[in-house]
């Protein structure tokens, strides 16, 4: 079976800065794709790369398993939901979403049939008649989520679609746009920094550092079994051990990550149960979170690791200053590839 | 913004601003006047009498029309190219950088940063070395030569505004680059591009300096007005052509005015 | 195979194929816009400039009146070595700095008001209180100056009114800014240019200072500066610029112009009015292209002096 979209060594350099440096990877038919990773490290012109607003200097790029490398946007069955969710501010929001028909020569009174259509399925069809600028930021996040679908793409394209709306909405809007895929079967890929829209909504996620996709994979996989320190720090930031403390904590050299909710925190004389691993240090602070805090808790050798405890495990007693001493099963340490040197 | 009570001008600083300001005005208010005095002999001033039939007077000049018709003509044809030339040199212009686009820029602006003297004589050289006979046509090649940055400096700075993701939005949304510009670039820039022309209009319909050495013999309406300067006919007349020539430049610039001004068109 | 195509029924139409080969040469198409502009300026203004460069080298016959097409640097020295072009030259570079210098003091407080006092209503009043001048026909305002400076115009009529017609008399009589009556004098010519250019150095000068932040101005009264002191050390110099921007404008304005001086003013000849002369009248074109050349030198020197003052950060 073909992929969605294929990208074959693909690179992308701006001056002497490597963009994208050699990512080849394949996304299926129907997937719920996502793209995670700092700003800057080429996961923006990976999903410009496939829109076809940039070309890659090397590589190739296919689509249904054609070749679309040269092709210019607008013959790449493919459409995007931008960042700002560039809608054209001389149109009234029906023209927003009806573009898409018009220049490809629908006629009038389809145009119209179909772009209501859409702004139903968004849930917008009352306000057909106001100018983007008289909608709010959701409100337009969904013209332009309903412009980018009325030509019906093989692929949807969403650039940071929810950075610019606040909680509330962004969590609303996370699971509409999973309930949307779902009903579409359209490929949907998205770029994001927050490893939490990541994990939540993709079926799979490539996570990208300094050009290159460090480790593609589900979510699950990405949060237990991290495949290299930076995965690991930026999904869930997991403590990472490296070199001489990898040693001295598991005998080996080998980097290791560890969760934070794997660590148990106890005073200095308590009991221990089973753990096997363990290491004592000193308390910095207690942030709360709820149903968890976190401990920050400085090692003994200078490190600092980060430990969850439950509310209701009595986590009164930590007071930062104090001794503590930190423990975990060998199980839940997992092993990370030593990256190469940068 | 607050003003505090730092921010409050000196007297001299009121009297100056509004005497600067009066300076700047009055002149154009003193040619008004002028249209409407009964003397026409000398430039007395206060107004021995009010009239109105120097504008009858006026209107039935053949010469006056004739110049007026040229100016007109010269000022149209002079815009059009100049809107074609800009227009095309700010679409290159506004986002791409290549080698030598600063000459470009430079280049584009000589023809009104050099005094129009040199502009005015260089033309005249290279109209006798081509051994072109001047007239109609190298008046409007002239005026078009200084109204390109006109329309350019309008329309690039429009350009530059717009946000690179509405074109790639459009194309996108399968909008080739012809479309897209047709439904999207021009909605958004047609009204700079358009005030450009209208103060390349009233530029090149005022314009005499360099009009001086390219007419030949043919005369627009400054070089008519030019002309009275030295060897006036009828005075009143030479002052209601100079409110008309007012009135005609400053329309366009209004609408040149209207046209970009700020708007909340943003999203 | 063409799946692709198939699902997307996009027409294609000459103008799609032909926007899609221009997408793939972004060179090519940026060739294509410029090309009909490069050629224009190519020829006709470059290569304009470039007849007249050549036709200063250029010189005239005494006997015959024709120019002589062998390259000379004679029409060049007649220029700088006659003591009557030396004159020339020098009164035209006086008046541009006079002017230059009247401007810069006239604009400074219409600037500073509308910049940094005026509530927004009465800006936008200022604003158009001196655009709308600048804009309006040059002729037209120049013709309107000598209709005030006229012997029985308005500014005689002010001055009698006032009781000051001996003071303009003596005035008048002065040496060397005088002459029988204002709108034939150089003082008459000094005014006229000083408000023909005053527009483009309060535009400049006003956007300058409205790029002085508040908050400069507080700290300087915080630490303890007068009004003035303020102003002098820190207004000025940040004005400069702006300044150096609108003395770019006023001076090269007055070097190039020649209507001005035939209209308004004293027999005294300008550069401007030698170069239309040369030209006109006495045929003698190599001669006005050698003096054109002079303003042209002037105002690059002027550019590399305003440059150092950081003038071109303010356009």
């Amino acid at each position: 079976m073909t992929s969605a979209i294929e990208f074959k060594d693909v690179s992308r350099v701006y001056g002497d800065v490597r963009a994208v440096n050699g990512v080849s990877l394949r996304i299926a038919t129907g997937e719920f794709f996502a793209m995670l990773g700092p700003s800057g490290s080429g996961k923006t012109t990976c999903l410009r790369l496939i829109a076809g607003f940039e070309a890659p200097d090397s590589g190739a790029v296919l689509l249904d398993g054609q070749d679309v490398t040269s092709r210019p946007p607008y013959e790449r069955d493919v459409n995007t939901v931008f960042q700002d969710y560039a809608l054209f501010p001389h149109m009234s929001v029906l023209e927003n979403v009806a573009y898409g028909l018009r220049v490809r020569k629908v006629a009038g009174a389809e145009q119209t049939r179909r772009a209501m259509e859409m702004l139903e399925l968004v849930k917008l069809g009352a306000l057909a008649q106001r100018r983007p600028s008289q909608l709010s930021g959701g409100q337009r996040q969904r013209v332009s989520l309903a412009r980018a679908l009325i030509n019906k793409p093989r692929v949807l394209l969403l650039d940071e679609p929810l950075g610019a709306l606040d909680l509330k909405l962004r969590e609303e809007m996370q699971i509409e746009l999973k309930n949307l895929q779902r009903q579409l079967g359209i490929t949907f890929i998205f770029v994001t920094h927050d490893q939490g829209e990541a994990l939540s909504m993709a079926d799979r996620v490539a996570v990208f550092n300094q050009g290159r996709i460090e480790q593609l994979d589900t979510p699950r996989m990405l949060y237990t079994r991290p495949a290299t320190s930076f995965v690991a720090r930026f999904v869930g930031s997991a403590n990472v051990a490296e070199g001489e403390l990898a040693r001295r904590l598991m005998g080996s050299a080998e980097p290791f990550a560890i969760r934070a909710e794997n660590i148990r925190i106890a005073l200095p004389g308590e009991s221990q149960d089973d753990n096997v691993i363990r290491c004592n240090g000193k308390l910095l602070d207690v942030q709360y979170h709820g149903a968890m805090s976190r401990c920050q808790v400085q090692l003994d050798t200078g490190e600092i690791f980060a430990a969850a405890v439950s509310e209701h495990s009595g986590n009164g007693r930590f007071a930062p200053g104090c001794a503590v001493v930190l423990s975990w099963t060998a199980s839940d340490a997992v092993q990370l590839r030593s990256e190469p040197a940068a | 913004m607050s003003r505090s009570a730092l921010n409050r001008p000196s007297l001299g600083t009121r009297i100056g601003a509004f005497v600067g300001l009066a300076f700047l005005n009055v002149p154009v208010l003193v040619i008004i006047l002028y249209a409407f005095t009964t003397d026409d002999r000398t430039y007395a001033f206060p107004l021995p009498g009010v009239t109105l039939r120097w504008f009858e007077a006026a209107l039935a000049r053949s010469d006056i029309w004739a110049a007026m018709r040229l100016s007109l003509s010269v000022a149209a044809l002079a815009t059009l190219l100049a809107m074609i030339l800009g227009s095309l040199t700010a679409l290159a212009m506004s986002r791409s950088r290549f080698w030598g686009k600063e000459a470009i820029t430079f280049m584009l602006v000589l023809p009104i940063a050099l005094p129009g003297i040199v502009t005015g004589l260089a033309l005249l050289a290279a109209i006798k070395a081509a051994r072109i006979d001047p007239g109609f046509w190298t008046i409007v090649v002239g005026h078009t030569t200084f109204c390109v940055v006109i329309v350019y400096n309008n329309f690039v700075a429009r350009l530059r505004r717009m946000p690179q993701n509405w074109i790639e939005a459009s194309m996108d949304l399968g909008a080739d680059g012809f479309q897209t510009f047709r439904h999207i670039v021009l909605p958004h820039a047609a009204t700079a591009l358009l005030a450009g022309g209208m103060l390349a209009f009233a530029l090149s319909f005022d314009e005499i300096i360099v009009t001086l050495f390219t007419a030949g013999h043919e005369r627009t309406l400054p070089i008519w007005f030019f002309n009275e300067l030295f060897r006036p006919r009828e005075r009143p007349i030479t002052n209601v052509v100079a409110v008309v020539v007012m009135i005609v430049t400053l329309i366009p610039i209004l609408l040149a005015y209207y046209l970009t001004r700020p708007t909340e068109e943003r999203s | 195979m063409n799946a692709f195509a198939a699902s997307a029924p996009l027409q294609a139409g000459w103008s799609r194929r032909a926007s899609t080969f221009l997408h793939g040469r972004p060179g090519f198409y940026l060739s294509l816009l410029l090309l009909p502009p490069l050629l224009w300026f190519g020829t006709v203004y470059l290569g304009s400039l470039f007849t007249l460069l050549a036709n200063s080298f250029y010189a005239i016959d005494e006997f015959t009146a024709k120019i002589v097409y062998e390259p000379t640097l004679a029409t060049f020295k007649q220029v700088l070595t006659q003591p009557a072009h030396i004159d020339i030259i020098v009164r035209t570079l006086v008046m541009a700095v006079a002017v230059t210098i009247a401007c810069a003091v006239i604009a400074f407080p219409v600037a500073n008001y509308m910049a940094r006092y005026a509530s927004p209503r009465m800006k936008a009043l200022f604003y158009v209180g001196v655009m709308l001048p600048m804009w309006t026909s040059y002729l037209v305002k120049v013709y309107a100056w000598r209709l005030i400076l006229a012997k029985q115009g308005i500014l005689s009529w002010f001055v009698d009114t006032l009781g000051l017609t001996p003071v303009l008399e003596a005035v008048l009589r002065l040496p060397a800014v005088g002459g029988p009556s204002l709108a034939s004098s150089y003082l008459g010519m000094f005014i006229v240019f000083v408000y023909m250019w005053l527009p483009y150095m309060i535009l400049p000068l006003a956007a300058a200072l409205e790029r002085v932040p508040e908050s400069l101005l507080q700290a300087s009264a915080d630490l303890g500066a007068r009004p003035s002191q303020t102003f002098r050390n820190v207004v000025v110099p940040l004005a400069l610029p702006g300044l150096a921007a609108g003395s770019v404008f006023t001076f090269s304005l007055t070097l190039g112009d020649y209507i001005i001086p035939s209209v308004v003013g004293a027999p005294g000849y300008f550069i401007g009015m030698m170069v239309y002369q040369q030209q006109g009248t006495a045929g003698n074109i190599p001669l006005a292209a050698a003096f054109s050349v002079v303003p042209i030198v002037l105002i690059m020197i002027y550019l590399t002096l305003a440059k150092r003052a950081g003038a071109f950060d303010a356009l």
